[in-house]
């Protein structure tokens, strides 16, 4: 354990290492230096958490200081980790799923020009998402926060000759930074409360500090959350990464599976002692969850795009973790922050594998289709991430979301659930949807130029090894057996969860009965996408003339783009160049010039010096001041 | 020792005024010696310095003019160490900076920059208001004659109200230094600033010869509305020029604020402190507005600087040592990041003869080593954690938040959007989207020599963002005395209220 300063060194040093020597080193060892460091740092992460397991589960936790950072007056702050089964949770996802994005990203951008710019910045990615993990104080995860948001600013721009993608850069970085622009309030009302950034000292203080329900709690833990609704995309501030599909698919797997959008609910989960202070923050979050949750999977049901279809498929599961966190249930929220990065990864890979074949970028599916025979592991890898995205048992999103499902139910609020339960539907339909358009029906890109083939297996088989985890992943968690290691395992970190909630409300429906409705509503959405997209079911006239106003308003994404357009963007626009044109220069400026003019017609005496001897103006002056300062000493 | 460092630059100007205009290498070697010597020394300065003592050390005092109390009194402490340090940083760089527009009058050009060293750092030294106003006039003269000849189309009208405008404010303070040596009611009239920060003044009188010295020095920094000399002077300067006013000469005024605003009238700094916090904070959000609508680089840069400058002075004007060390830390920063952001536009200028925020596009992938670069300033001036920005930002913000004045740390920390929005622009206006036809013929990536003279830059970013403790610890004990004396003689005054009124009221012009 002493060596988890390397976790974070490692990356830092691939990054520095491709960064500054790259362009100079021949392909396969900048793919080593990239992999390696990733790789290291896993192997390391790995023995990280068997010396948490040697020891007994209440003295899983340790830090270390590395050095002072910012120590003036009353702020004390170090570069300072802590270890603890959170954080050891999140740093094998990274680093694991991380590592075989990489191994991917190999493949996968072996013909491109930036090779090594892409892999130094991949590794900072990855070095900031561990700082933000590893922190033992709230300066420093702002500090990976931050670093995370300019890693995804890098590469989402990556192409960055691509006016789309310099744009969608630039997006991805405002939006997070409207977000952290709360965080950093909430940051400051922390200081203010604890006096400190410790974690350590503000959890142990907090129930004295902040009494149950007290407006202050509920401030600071909804500051915080603008942060993490900016990082993890969620309404009002998800529109960056939908856009955000235009960096490289790698770097889209990387930021929805493994670092970036899981911090937010990370962050919550951490600072979960906090949250459980302030009840209205946990509803506020997790109404916003479940709002955001059903949004986004209505505007994936007409998608075309098969990265967006994923994009707003992310947006929605992180809504769920944001529900689970409201509702008290911090471990299943993590446990399907895990299912997820195992599935999601999967499937934005695969999807990549397809546009591999494809040839390039191509992300329209409608120019897809008929690929199951020319693609087959793809095919088999994709369906398996489908189905687990859908809840299907027994993939792994089956268990952790099923658990969530569960949570709220038993939790009381049954709106909640509903919306949880309907937005399974959904979910089911268009996942099964993007399947059945890219793999099935009759090919509709361009036979006679573009001839699929399977990838390589250096990308194939990290897709294998995420499949792999997407089918056994559930064994972390099989809730109605009472099967619980992941459960267990966190325990210590959330041992003060309300309780309160579950024992009061007597379970209406059984555990298996709650599981076989959201399993009958999942099948339910993919036999109608079977229906639709298989048998070429097409509903008639009447009804899609009912349903075409909903249709162009999912088409249109609700037209929040555009809504924030005329509400922000545009007024800030013309705001700035009225103060540009007219109020700095014509009227700023003008009346100074005014004054300037005034004195030179009245001063005509002093025309002669002005006109004729401009540089020794200076000396003019000066000449002037030093007598003006012998009269008054003279007097 | 800080006579050295005071005059050495001075002394190399005086050398090379003898040497021969042709001797253009000469000239060169002689400017950069006597800039490398004083930057070497500012250097053991700084390690020499005492950070477990507050207050001034390796002082200097010989009595100048004694019958009217003027002497010659130079002291560092930990505030203005740092921008010593920053000063005999950037000068040498400056001289090796390899501009065309330098070319022609090498040997005036020198001598301005090394005169206008010896200026500011004298103004950073000086314990003697006397002493203080020389240096701060004598700033005024190379400044106006490197906008004035060297400068761009409209230079002459920059300069002049460049200098109309500071020197009509400067007379103002003038005034004021000699009322104060008339009205401190010490027992033997001095410019001392170590014996006039005790005097007692009446509350009018305070009021407005603090008043007087805020207009100097916010015309200097600029502070909002005081500044629509600075981007026809930004502009229009040569780079060497731009850099020497926004990175150097602002602090100047910044740190004339702190050292003697708010030391010899904290009373009336506190009470005019909610106008002026106020006055800063626009400056901060219409600094950045109007900067975004810009589409000059260097009047965009110019704008942001306004928009940077606005949140030291609220750091400086809060009363808080928390907000004041983030305050003289970023005073520093922004000297580093914004010498930077005007040396990346002259690259630009050197390479394209452009400047406009439409003349380019595309320029990472011709330009790759620059791209690099000037992402680490562009980071650094969104204030990124990691960066030297972001300490500075933060300790400023996080000081006012602890005040009584927490609206302003709110609407001071939307700086952080309000930078991104218009930095990333230009980034992306810049560096992105598809290469432009000229970017496409006459780039040029960095030469190693230019890399060079850019890393100690890079270096100091992310030292100061990383490591910024051997800064800190020098800095905040300096501030935490200033901070404390200014208060105590608040309380005193609060103590005696009406005595002093009444005697000196009748003085108040």
């Amino acid at each position: 354990m002493d060596l988890i300063w390397l976790v974070l060194l490692l990356p830092l040093l691939g990054s520095v290492i491709n960064g500054l020597f790259g362009r100079r080193m021949p392909k396969p060892l900048i793919g080593w230096v990239a992999c390696g460091s990733i790789g290291i740092a896993f192997l390391l992460s790995v023995r990280v958490l068997l010396d948490l397991l040697a020891l007994p589960p209440d003295e899983r936790m340790f830090t270390q200081t590395l050095f002072d950072w910012i120590v003036t007056g009353d702020l004390s702050s170090q570069i300072s980790l802590l270890v603890d089964p959170l954080s050891t949770l999140m740093l094998l996802v990274v680093t694991g799923v991380g590592f075989l994005i990489h191994v991917y990203s190999v493949g996968y951008m072996g013909h491109d020009p930036d090779y090594s710019r892409y892999f130094s910045w991949l590794n900072l990615f990855m070095f900031s998402m561990l700082l933000l993990v590893l922190a033992d104080n709230f300066l420093l995860l702002f500090v990976g926060w931050e670093l995370v948001g300019l890693c995804s600013y890098l590469l989402i721009g990556f192409w960055f000759n691509k006016h789309s993608a310099a744009a969608a850069a630039k997006k991805a970085f405002i939006v997070n930074r409207v977000g952290d622009f709360g965080f950093m309030i909430g940051l400051f009302l922390l200081f203010a409360t604890f006096g400190t950034f410790d974690y350590l000292n503000i959890f142990e203080s907090a129930g004295d500090v902040l009494p149950y329900g007290s407006l202050l709690a509920t401030t600071i833990t909804l500051l915080l959350f603008a942060g993490a609704v900016g990082k993890s995309a969620q309404i009002p501030l998800y529109v960056w990464l939908p856009d955000a599909m235009e960096g490289p698919t790698p770097v889209s797997a990387l930021i929805h599976a493994a670092t970036m959008v899981t911090a937010g609910v990370y962050m919550v989960a951490r600072t979960h002692v906090l949250y459980e202070l302030a009840p209205v923050s946990l509803a506020i979050v997790a109404a916003i969850g479940a709002v955001t949750a059903l949004m986004a999977a209505s505007i994936a049901l007409v998608n075309n795009d098969i990265k967006r279809v994923l994009a707003y498929s992310t947006v929605s599961q992180l809504g769920y973790m944001f529900l689970a966190a409201g509702v008290g249930a911090f471990s299943a929220g993590m446990f399907h922050l895990t299912s997820q990065a195992f599935t999601k990864a999967l499937l934005f890979l695969a999807a990549g594998s397809v546009m591999h074949a494809l040839g390039g970028e191509e992300t329209d599916m409608r120019k897809m289709g008929g690929l199951s025979r020319k693609l087959p592991w793809t095919w088999a890898i994709f369906l398996i991430g489908a189905l687990s995205m859908s809840g299907i048992f027994p993939f792994v999103a089956f268990f952790s979301k099923d658990l969530i499902l569960e949570e709220v139910f038993v939790s009381g609020n049954t709106a909640l659930w509903l919306i949880g339960l309907l937005t399974v539907l959904l979910t089911a339909f268009y996942m099964l949807r993007a399947h059945f358009l890219t793999f099935h029906g009759k090919p509709r890109y361009d036979e006679k130029a573009v001839h699929p083939h399977e990838s390589p297996p250096v990308m194939l088989w990290p897709m294998r090894g995420l499949a792999a985890l997407a089918l056994f992943g559930g064994m972390l968690w099989i809730s109605f057996i009472g099967f619980a290691p992941l459960n267990e395992f966190l325990k210590p970190v959330f041992a003060g969860e309300i309780t309160v909630l579950k024992t009061e409300h007597v379970a209406v429906l059984s555990e298996g009965t709650l599981i076989a409705i959201s399993l009958l509503v999942a099948l339910a959405g993919i036999g109608i996408a079977w229906l639709v997209y298989i048998r070429g079911f097409r509903p008639g006239e009447a009804l899609r003339n009912a349903f075409r106003p909903f249709y162009t308003l999912l088409d249109g994404k609700y037209y929040v783009d555009e809504l924030y357009y005329a509400l922000f963007v545009w007024p800030g626009q013309k705001l700035s160049q009225f103060l540009a044109t007219i109020f700095d220069l014509r009227f700023l400026d003008g009346i100074i010039n005014g004054i300037g003019a005034l004195i030179d017609r009245t001063g005509g005496a002093l025309r002669r010096v002005e006109s004729g001897y401009i540089r020794n103006y200076a000396t003019w002056v000066l000449l002037g001041t030093i007598g003006i300062l012998i009269y008054w000493l003279m007097r | 020792m800080l006579t050295l460092i005071t005059f050495i630059p001075a002394l190399g100007a005086l050398l090379i005024g003898v040497i021969s205009r042709e001797r253009q290498a000469l000239i060169r070697g002689v400017a950069l010696f006597a800039s490398l010597v004083t930057f070497a020394l500012s250097v053991w300065l700084f390690f020499a310095f005492d950070p477990t003592q507050a207050g001034m050390q390796f002082t200097e005092e010989r009595s100048w003019i004694p019958e009217i109390g003027i002497s010659y009194h130079l002291g560092v402490d930990g505030i203005s160490l740092v921008l010593i340090l920053l000063t005999t940083f950037l000068v040498p760089l400056l001289l090796l900076a390899p501009w065309d527009a330098i070319k022609e009058r090498l040997k005036t050009f020198s001598i301005m920059v090394l005169l206008l060293e010896t200026a500011v750092i004298g103004v950073f030294l000086s314990l003697d208001l006397v002493l203080f106003y020389v240096f701060w006039e004598a700033m005024l003269i190379p400044m106006y004659f490197l906008i004035g000849i060297w400068g761009g189309e409209k230079r002459s009208y920059a300069a002049i109200k460049f200098f109309l405008y500071t020197m009509a404010t400067s007379v103002l303070m003038l005034i004021a230094i000699i009322m104060l040596y008339f009205n401190s009611g010490l027992a033997y009239p001095t410019f001392d600033w170590s014996d006039l920060k005790n005097m007692h003044l009446g509350p009018m009188m305070e009021f407005w010869l603090f008043l007087a010295f805020v207009a100097a020095f916010a015309v200097k920094i600029p502070i909002w509305p005081l500044h629509s000399w600075l981007p026809d002077a930004y502009s229009e300067a040569p780079t060497t020029g731009t850099i020497l006013l926004s990175a150097l000469m602002s602090k100047a005024g910044l740190y004339g604020l702190l050292r003697f605003g708010l030391t010899l009238f904290p009373n009336a700094a506190v009470e005019l402190a909610p106008y002026l916090l106020a006055l800063a904070l626009i400056g901060v959000i219409y600094g950045a507005l109007v900067a975004a609508a810009q589409k000059d680089l260097k009047r965009m840069i110019a704008y942001a600087s306004l928009s940077h400058l606005g949140l030291v002075a609220i750091g400086i004007f809060a009363m808080s040592s928390l907000a004041t060390t983030g305050s003289v830390l970023q005073m520093v920063n922004h000297g580093v990041i914004i010498a930077a952001l005007f040396w990346a536009i002259a690259i630009l200028m050197e390479r394209f003869g452009k400047r406009g925020l439409d003349d380019f596009g595309g320029a990472m992938s011709r330009m790759p080593r620059f791209a690099a670069l000037f992402l680490v300033f562009m980071l650094a001036a969104v204030a990124l954690p990691g960066t030297n920005g972001f300490v500075g930002e933060f300790l400023i913000l996080l000081g006012i938040f602890l005040t009584k004045y927490q609206l302003y740390a709110i609407i001071g920390a939307s700086i952080a959007i309000l930078t991104v929005v218009y930095m990333l622009w230009m980034t992306q206006q810049v560096f992105h989207g598809p290469k432009a036809p000229q970017v496409e013929t006459s780039s040029r990536d960095l030469e190693p020599q230019e890399v060079a003279l850019l890393a100690p830059i890079v270096a100091l970013i992310l030292w100061i963002g990383i490591y910024p403790k051997p800064l800190l610890e020098r800095i905040s004990p300096s501030v935490e005395l200033l901070i404390s004396q200014a208060q105590s003689r608040i309380e005193q005054a609060q103590e005696m209220p009406q005595t002093h009124q009444d005697s000196q009221s009748g003085a108040t012009p």
